[in-house]
């Protein structure tokens, strides 16, 4: 599968990151080389093969619905970059 | 003798006789650390406060009459992406530079409760995404056996500061290979247990379906007492696994006559160093002499678990990764106008240049369109990959392999070629897609550097395992040899 700049600026822009010129460039070469590289699995014929996701076989964990102590407002907010009054704080979200 | 370097069973021993203080060992390691630290480079933080703290209530409960337990007073060294309570977490990431986590991991916790005391937190590669530490945020850790090569990685400062004897034992994680494969390159053992075996709630998350939690040590013996102290369900944790956990010091110094050793042709082959295969293809001749029974076998898939694998690890990785947005944690880009160009700058100053691959990687194989031609593709192939070992097992009890292709290379000299870096792991990788326990021991040198030996596990196997790590030690005689390197050494090569 050919990856090109066009397909590294999208892929880029879904990921939320914001590369440069110079990012696009060496992207569009390494990615372009792993995934020749990679290529190899179509060797496989994998037609009736199930794939596996999760190695240890296990259906969903339920526990009861028990209240307990968590951490407090004040720990959760300790690390945030921005906080007010008692809650975080993000940037403008409607222009 | 130098306290610092003794392995964590005989320290413990001393403790417990009374005839050394868990204060006097810590002293003695922390002054290694200052002696060596500039050389090797293997932590982000020292918590020489705490510790102390630590070392004095432990000798308090010891002199209250108290019977210390088997781990009590030993100093340890944990990987920085372990989430230790009100202590710098960075995961060697400048996103996370400042992070202070409010809470502790279920391992570090349980370690706590035991009276191990934190020595401080080790380099790594960003966000567990390497294989040499030099993808850090911060800095490159050294190997002790040769200052200009890299010590493996991602856990590489966990490897560094156990051989440097800058702490008895470590914790790292392994993903891909990341506990084993720097293991190898520094001459330690390191233990990646059975998916599922140990908990991993406050591990900062990077492939779900691969990370694990393990020690490092010095000794087999000491990674049992280790594996010992951390494995177990954890209702914090939903993949954790409810199965019974033995005491690992049984398998230690046992019999070995009859137990079947599967030596799987491909790891032999593909891509590796012919001495460094050799080293590895003696020590399993020698330990056939003793009474093991050789079994070669083919597992003809193992070539195609590497690419699947670098699919599936940053398909996993930039799902995990997205949380990274500047807001509740870590760093926040400060001048953003808005919130769209808050996640684009902040990731983009926060995250480095393998994070970002990773992640744009991993975005492409999720896309539409490309899902079932990478992602899913890939996920069946691991299915392959599973199915050789599952058939290997049926006529053997462990696999032994090289743990990497090579010994430990010059820093600098697979940075610019990321699949050269992803190589490395094309041994470790195929047990880590299985969900396997495997250890990597110390199995002899190239140049005068330490060649891993990989003993591969069925689920749940880890005794089995450290039972032919244990008879593989006693065979080799290669403990005590260690990098001549500071003032004081007991051996060196």
């Amino acid at each position: 599968m050919e990856i090109d700049k066009k397909m590294v600026e999208y892929v880029a822009r879904l990921a939320r990151l914001e590369i440069t010129e110079g990012e696009k460039d060496l992207y569009t070469r390494q990615l372009g080389d792993i995934l020749d590289y990679v290529e190899m699995l179509n060797e496989l014929d994998t037609k009736n093969v199930e794939p596996v996701f999760h190695v240890v076989p296990m259906t969903n964990v339920f526990r009861e619905d028990e209240v307990k102590e968590g951490i407090t407002r004040e720990e959760a907010l300790k690390n945030a970059p921005e906080k007010e009054k008692g809650f975080f704080k993000v940037p403008r979200i409607i222009e | 003798m130098e306290l610092f370097t003794l392995k964590v069973h005989e320290a413990s021993d001393l403790i417990r006789r009374k005839k050394i203080s868990s204060e006097e060992l810590l002293k003695s390691v922390l002054g290694r650390i200052e002696e060596v630290e500039e050389a090797v480079r293997g932590y982000i933080t020292v918590t020489k406060e705490y510790a102390f703290k630590k070392a004095r209530q432990v000798d308090e409960k010891i002199a209250r009459g108290e019977e210390p337990g088997t781990l009590e007073g030993i100093p340890f060294a944990v990987k920085d992406n372990i989430c230790t309570r009100d202590i710098l977490t960075t995961c060697s990431s400048k996103l996370l530079e400042n992070f202070i986590p409010p809470y502790s991991a279920t391992v570090f916790k349980k370690l706590e409760d035991k009276g191990c005391i934190l020595l401080g937190k080790t380099n790594m590669d960003e966000f567990a995404m390497g294989s040499s530490t030099e993808n850090s945020g911060f800095f490159t850790t050294h190997n002790p056996w040769d200052p200009v090569r890299v010590p493996g990685g991602s856990s590489g400062g966990s490897a560094a500061v156990v051989i440097a004897e800058e702490a008895p034992f470590a914790l790292g994680s392994d993903t891909g290979g990341s506990i084993r494969q720097p293991a190898s390159y520094c001459g330690v053992v390191g233990f990646k247990p059975t998916y599922g075996r140990v908990s991993r709630y406050g591990l900062i998350a990077f492939a779900s379906s691969l990370d694990q939690i393990g020690p490092l040590t010095r000794d087999v013996e000491d990674c049992a007492l280790v594996m010992n102290a951390i494995c177990g369900h954890d209702d914090k944790d939903s993949t954790s696994v409810p199965e019974e956990v033995p005491d690992f010091t049984n398998y230690i110094n046992k019999d070995i006559k009859g137990i079947q050793l599967g030596v799987p042709q491909e790891y032999f082959t593909l891509q590796i160093d012919e001495p460094v295969g050799k080293v590895v293809a003696e020590a399993v001749d020698n330990l056939a002499r003793q009474g093991a029974v050789k079994r070669e076998l083919s597992m003809p898939n193992t070539a195609y678990a590497l690419s699947a694998y670098y699919l599936i690890n940053p398909a996993e990785a930039s799902s995990n990764l997205a949380r990274y947005d500047g807001i509740q944690y870590g760093f926040r880009f400060e001048d953003a106008q808005n919130l769209r160009e808050n996640y684009f700058k902040t990731r983009s100053i926060g995250f480095g240049p393998e994070v970002k691959r990773r992640i744009m990687l991993g975005t492409y194989a999720l896309s539409s369109g490309y899902y079932e031609a990478y992602y899913l593709k890939a996920q069946k192939v691991r299915a392959l990959v599973k199915n050789d070992f599952e058939r290997a097992f049926e006529n053997c009890d462990v696999l032994v392999t090289p743990t990497a292709p090579t010994v430990s290379f010059p820093a600098g000299e697979k940075t610019e070629d990321p699949l050269m870096m992803y190589l490395n792991d094309i041994f470790t990788i195929p047990v880590s897609m299985a969900g396997l326990p495997a250890v990597s021991i110390p199995c002899g040198f190239v140049d005068n550097l330490p060649v891993g030996l990989q003993i591969i596990g069925k689920p749940f196997q880890e005794g089995m395992v450290l039972q032919v790590a244990s008879a593989f030690e006693k065979m080799l005689n290669l403990v005590d040899i260690k990098p001549t390197f500071g003032s004081y050494t007991r051996g060196g090569v």
